[in-house]
């Protein structure tokens, strides 16, 4: 079934086409950042140079979300959920198999941009980035990509519809986490919403020792948050699909 | 009994709305059964219904004495065309068989034999909104004989077939149903269904209106052919 599930991902190109964009996006920017730092331009990333390497997923984050709703809304435009249930009557199968697929294909997708957005930033800046942290955060950069294109498919699979889901989540993930983010009142809460869970891991968050950056929990407690939103989202996506009609 | 379709006091309501009203009746082996009616009677709703698809609202449906939604491989039991489309246009045919296929356990020849089965192998490669309507349609019934299935079901199979895929696919249900399967065929077409079918159903506004052989309907209604006994059963029961 998950063979099937990559069948349906690899004869489709629109689906096909996210995939390496987030390779290609991440790796250009990691690039770009990193240069733009080498010539003076960010005292911010002094603390913390780790920050150029993982700051350009959160760009590249986006075809993966993209993917990870078009594998279920493409289901339902193009009715394609009609075969798919006749030939899986039993929905918590083929949601289970429609997740592992995806996520799987993530997580191929994750392995290959995050060394690669790696090695461009060090490109970029011109010296090594293999400081204090670097292995936990590519670790958690490689989680992370997958876990949020899982996200992306269970709120898609409670919303139906590819409008709705783009529009729910890219506001979350732009204006929530990075432009609201910035006020320090705000950040308290906004700090739990699903993509900043992981940013301490990832370097993105802002040097832990200083109150102002501080959040209220660690490394992997983040990490720990954002597999709740996952299960969170994948069993709301479930019980809207079991419960619906097709 | 075998492969027999049992519909039983089966009910869909929307709101308000009672689309599929108590509906009983039984689907036979070895014979073509069509599902008469006018739009909107309830035909692709308890079609729907058998497969799973839609939660009836009281009753339900048993295959060879199984619920659809309990059955493990589902397409080599069952075939079915579905009224509305149910293929991604930028898939190919080949690869939306090929999902399919794989989905239960289903030999990937097969993929080819169904194609040449319905005489779309050459076309197979291009993507689904591509085909015309008549090849999209031979697509879809492709996708139902793919798992070679002792029940077939087509919601409204002629539409967008052209006068020799209609008659291509006449042959074609008569041909299945001498291999002793059991189909069940819907249509709002008449004249199609009295040349295709030998058992009929007749529904109206979700209702039963007769289930008999085509001869009795039309002798039992003292008119001369199923377009005038249709007319007639379906004008009372309309109010």
């Amino acid at each position: 079934m998950i063979a099937a599930e990559w069948t349906k991902i690899r004869s489709v190109r629109s689906s096909l086409w996210t995939l390496p964009l987030t390779v290609v996006l991440s790796g250009a920017l990691g690039y770009l950042l990193a240069l733009s730092v080498r010539s003076g331009g960010g005292q911010a990333f002094e603390k913390d140079p780790l920050m150029i390497a993982f700051l350009p997923l959160t760009l590249g984050q986006l075809p993966l979300v993209v993917f990870g709703v078009l594998a279920m809304t493409s289901e339902y435009s193009t009715g394609t959920i009609r075969a798919s249930l006749a030939a899986i009557p039993d929905r918590a199968r083929f949601f289970a198999a429609k997740v592992a697929a995806t996520t799987l294909v993530a997580a191929a997708v994750a392995v290959v941009a995050v060394p690669v957005t790696f090695l461009t930033a060090q490109a970029g800046l011109g010296r090594s980035l293999t400081v204090d942290g670097w292995t936990q955060a590519v670790l958690g950069a490689c989680l992370y990509l997958p876990l949020m294109t899982a996200f992306a498919l269970g709120v898609a699979t409670m919303l139906r519809s590819s409008p709705l889901a783009m529009g729910i989540l890219l506001p979350v993930l732009f204006l929530g986490s990075q432009g609201l983010g910035n006020i320090p009142k705000v950040r308290e809460v906004t700090q739990f919403l699903p993509d900043q869970t992981a940013w301490v891991m990832l370097h993105l968050a802002g040097p832990q020792d200083e109150d102002r950056w501080a959040r209220d929990y660690g490394a992997w407690s983040g990490m720990g948050l954002l597999v709740l939103w996952v299960a969170a989202a994948l069993l709301g996506g479930y019980a809207v699909l079991r419960q619906r009609d097709a | 009994m075998v492969w027999v379709i049992e519909v039983c006091d089966l009910s869909k309501r929307y709101g308000r709305v009672v689309a599929v009203d108590g509906l009983s009746f039984t689907v036979r082996p070895g014979v073509v059964t069509g599902f008469l009616g006018p739009n909107g009677a309830g035909k692709s709703t308890t079609m729907r219904m058998m497969l799973g698809l839609d939660r009836p609202s009281g009753g339900d449906v048993r295959i060879d004495g199984e619920r659809y939604r309990d059955m493990r491989h589902p397409l080599r039991r069952v075939g079915a065309l579905l009224e509305a489309k149910s293929v991604h246009g930028g898939r190919s045919g080949l690869n939306h068989l090929l999902w399919l296929a794989q989905t239960n356990g289903i030999a990937r020849s097969r993929v080819r034999t169904v194609l040449e089965q319905v005489g779309i192998a050459d076309v197979a490669g291009r993507r689904a909104k591509a085909l015309s309507l008549g090849m999209g349609q031979r697509l879809g019934i492709a996708a139902a004989l793919l798992g070679d299935p002792p029940v077939l079901l087509f919601d409204e199979p002629v539409n967008g077939l052209d006068p020799e895929g209609v008659v291509w696919a006449r042959e074609l249900f008569r041909g299945l149903a001498a291999e002793g399967r059991t189909v069940f065929v819907s249509s709002h077409l008449m004249t199609e269904m009295a040349m295709t079918a030998d058992h009929l159903v007749v529904v109206s506004r979700g209702r039963l209106l007769a289930d008999t052989t085509v001869s009795e309907f039309v002798a039992e209604s003292g008119t001369d052919s199923l377009e005038a006994a249709f007319l007639r059963l379906t004008a009372g029961g309309a109010r």
